[in-house]
């Protein structure tokens, strides 16, 4: 880390495909490239997977070279579902940070009835974070706004709490990225995520 | 302008950029999406070709006429072209000619893990290697002038993690090829490899060569970093990545161009440092032409996996050795339950693979999203080798077997497979009297790639209506005399059709009608219920319908005062079904023996 104080941020997304994560991660892009920073983002795609877990690897820093995290430097874990966030708790530092959104999706070995979904996953977090984790009912808050789907949004709009950006960057991000016809609903979804944390 | 773009975008960015005239294709995992960002371009003309040895034809064919050609492909795509690969090699070009091809370390979605730098070597081209979205746009445009000035196919190497890695991308504009367009049959010398004239261009290969191996010493992208004099690290693409972020102090040789080697820069480094690391993904293939150059590598393969993809992490471990300090574990991954990847909710491969199972034959299966059909709880398919392989593999165990085979071979295809390799041993098995069924489940796409036309599906790369190839009548024109249809949902009929095939003394082909993917727009399948629900007074629990894997469909345990159904059977347990993601297919519906499936109302 000497060389020309090169210090790096490394956020991991982790999810279930469909829920959202790789606009989430290109709206991280959009905003952290904008603010002049170097940015890189890597994510797997491969056999059909939906329903598969889905992870991005967003870095942000002066200059980025690897695509991928080193595993145990996560900075920031932003999970859309419980068993996904349990499966990367050994890549984050011990002072990073979590933000989980509260949402079971039962993997199919659960769903046969030959394993269990692990139980208290916000407990075990709390554990070894303390403070530094924050459980969000994304799903909840996104269909009270009338689409479950916004979710991810709602998740950002937490994480943005992290950053001195002004609200507008986020939202011109945010806007940029999707069709006129559901912006309202994702701004909206973004303050209140915004709020929640 | 400043972008963030994916590898593949920035592949096709700068090819555009170049003045590429013709690009082409066959989807495969990594590559697909340099095809699909092509399509965009309405000055290039772009297509889905059945394989990669068309695509490389058809480029090679445009290059011939002096315009500017690329095909891309997956590693093993570039195996099925590499009989135009070689000879192109020594005919040269005309117009600039690049062959792009994506690795899959770690076997994310391939049937092997090969290293395409070999391929470099083997035929004799220079290989360009990026490894990052910004390399990937200058690479290639470099390699059609590089093409041209050497006349000669030039290949780009990219692989999972530049391919679909996102990073910055600086573009620039289209500047069309200066090269007029045209053909001319005075140098037919040059492009007719007859013996005569292939010992006419032999050794313009190894003189090329020589050249190029000067030019790798200028090449811009063949970087050295002097810091650590004391260690050194030869390495490129992604590699060089993992291992600048975890050793940023160490002294560096990336090579952007990994064939051939810069002789004079090598020897250059070699001095300046004391120590030298190799540092690649899979094969020592830089380690072996470094050591045979005679130098004293330091670490190569040694220390660094010769298998599966690198990371950080593993760079570090590996050169650390003891003094690599692992993240505490605070969970045990393997403890958690995985989500393997599955077939959707609803897709004909599952019925279809249900019937087999029934029936109990050997199915030697082929590449694409049915692959899935080996995994449990289905476990319908008992081979998978390379595109197209079922059908020749099928018609080669029924020879083995003879009567005692009867009724026990088929071979399983999806519509796009069979159109790339498919023909040529279906024909096989009619022309020299094999008894095997060949299966083309037809799901109308190139699913598991992201849904890419091909010559069944009646629509060009940019979807423009074209000609449909009719499967029954390709198979009866090739001699099958025995041509079916089936609606793979329907399992007793299914399984009714196959039993008599796979029975029959004769080639047989059975095509599925009416089971498009499910994630396909276009063509989607009306089903006659919105989803099917339990009934959870009937039901038994007994499992049967868990037997299809249906990721909608799922099985609880129940309190004591549930464990009776409404006559008064003992159970265990209840099934349910997930309305949100059942589309309504049927198919457990058609499992279960105590009619506890009944239909949904909108």
């Amino acid at each position: 880390m000497k060389e020309n104080n090169n210090v790096i941020t490394n956020v991991l997304l982790s999810g279930v495909g469909g829920q959202g994560t790789i606009l989430a991660s290109n709206i991280l892009t959009e905003v952290f490239l904008g603010a002049g920073f170097d940015v890189k983002k890597s994510e797997v795609h491969g056999m059909a997977q939906r329903g598969g877990d889905v992870t991005t690897h967003f870095r942000f820093g002066k200059k980025v070279y690897s695509p991928l995290i080193k595993y145990g430097d996560v900075d920031f874990l932003i999970s859309f579902e419980e068993l996904e966030a349990l499966r990367y708790i050994n890549w984050i530092k011990d002072s990073g940070k979590v933000i989980i959104n509260e949402q079971q999706v039962l993997p199919p070995a659960v769903n046969l009835g030959q394993a269990v979904y692990p139980p208290d996953v916000e407990k075990t977090f709390k554990k070894f974070f303390k403070e530094n984790v924050r459980v969000i009912k994304g799903q909840e808050i996104a269909i009270k706004l009338g689409d479950a789907r916004a979710a991810n949004v709602v998740m950002v709009g937490a994480f943005s709490n992290f950053f001195k950006f002004k609200e507008e960057t986020w939202l011109n991000a945010l806007v940029g990225l999707l069709p006129k016809k559901i912006h309202e609903l994702n701004i909206a979804a973004f303050k209140e995520g915004r709020k929640v944390l | 302008m400043k972008k963030v773009m994916q590898g593949n975008e920035a592949i096709a960015r700068g090819a555009w950029e170049a003045g590429v005239k013709v690009a082409t294709a066959y989807p495969g995992t990594p590559s697909s999406e340099i095809l699909q960002e092509m399509t965009q371009y309405k000055e290039v003309y772009s297509e889905w070709s059945p394989n990669e040895k068309v695509a490389v034809e058809v480029a090679a064919g445009a290059a011939v006429a002096g315009a500017r050609a690329m095909a891309s492909m997956k590693h093993v795509g570039l195996n099925v072209a590499s009989d135009p690969f070689m000879t192109l090699a020594y005919t040269g070009i005309k117009g600039g000619l690049v062959i792009v091809v994506c690795d899959d370390p770690f076997v994310h979605s391939s049937q092997n893990e090969q290293d395409s730098r070999n391929w470099a070597r083997f035929a004799k081209v220079p290989m360009f290697e990026p490894g990052d979205a910004q390399e990937c746009h200058d690479f290639v445009k470099l390699a059609f002038d590089v093409s041209e000035k050497f006349d000669t196919p030039v290949l780009v190497k990219g692989e999972t993690r530049v391919c679909h890695a996102d990073s910055p991308v600086v573009t620039g504009e289209r500047k069309e090829s200066a090269m007029p367009l045209g053909l001319d049959p005075k140098v037919a010398s040059k492009y007719v490899m007859v013996p005569a004239n292939v010992r006419v261009r032999r050794p313009i290969v190894e003189e090329r060569m020589k050249k190029l191996e000067a030019y790798a010493d200028k090449f811009k992208y063949n970087k050295m970093e002097i810091n650590d004099k004391n260690i050194g690290v030869i390495t490129s693409g992604a590699a060089y990545m993992y291992t600048k972020d975890v050793f940023p102090n160490y002294s560096y040789l990336k090579l952007g161009m990994v064939w051939p080697l810069p002789k004079k820069m090598l020897a250059e480094f070699f001095k300046k440092v004391k120590k030298v690391i190799i540092v690649e993904e899979l094969d020592p293939f830089l380690e072996t032409e470094i050591k045979a150059l005679g130098y004293k590598v330091w670490h190569g393969k040694d220390l660094i996996p010769n298998m599966f993809e690198l990371t950080p992490e593993i760079v570090e471990k590996s050169l650390k050795g003891k003094a690599y300090k692992a993240p505490k574990v605070r969970v045990k991954p393997e403890d958690l339950p995985r989500r393997p990847p599955n077939m959707c909710p609803g897709c004909s491969h599952r019925a279809l693979f249900y019937s087999l199972k029934k029936l109990g034959t050997f199915v030697f299966g082929d590449i694409g999203c049915y692959t899935l059909g080996a995994a449990p709880p289905l476990q319908a398919v008992h081979s998978c080798v390379c595109m197209g392989a079922s059908i020749g593999q099928a018609f080669g165990a029924g020879k083995a077997l003879g009567q005692e085979g009867l009724g026990k071979v088929c071979a399983v295809i999806g519509d796009s497979t069979f159109l790339h390799g498919g023909v040529a041993p279906l024909m096989d098995t009619v022309y020299n009297k094999g008894y095997s069924t060949t299966i083309i489940c037809d799901n109308r796409i190139t699913g598991m790639t992201g849904l890419q036309e091909h010559p069944g599906t009646g629509y060009t790369a940019k979807g423009e209506p074209a000609n449909m190839v009719n499967y029954p009548d390709l198979a009866r024109a090739i001699g099958i005399k025995n041509v079916r249809t089936i609606d793979p949902y329907n399992v007793l009929e299914t399984m009714g059709v196959i039993r008599e095939e796979l029975n029959r003394d004769e080639a047989s082909v059975i095509v599925t009608e009416n089971g498009p993917c499910m994630l396909h727009r276009r063509e989607k399948r009306k089903f006659q219920y919105p989803y099917y629900q339990i009934d959870v007074d009937t039901c038994r629990g007994c499992k049967a319908c868990l037997e299809i894997g249906c990721p909608a469909i799922s099985w609880q345990e129940v309190s004591e005062a549930d464990s009776m159904t409404k006559d008064g059977k003992k159970r265990k347990g209840v099934v349910s079904i997930n309305k949100t993601i059942c589309p309504g297919c049927g198919l457990c519906q058609q499992i279960c023996k105590f009619e506890a499936i009944i239909p949904g109302q909108a």
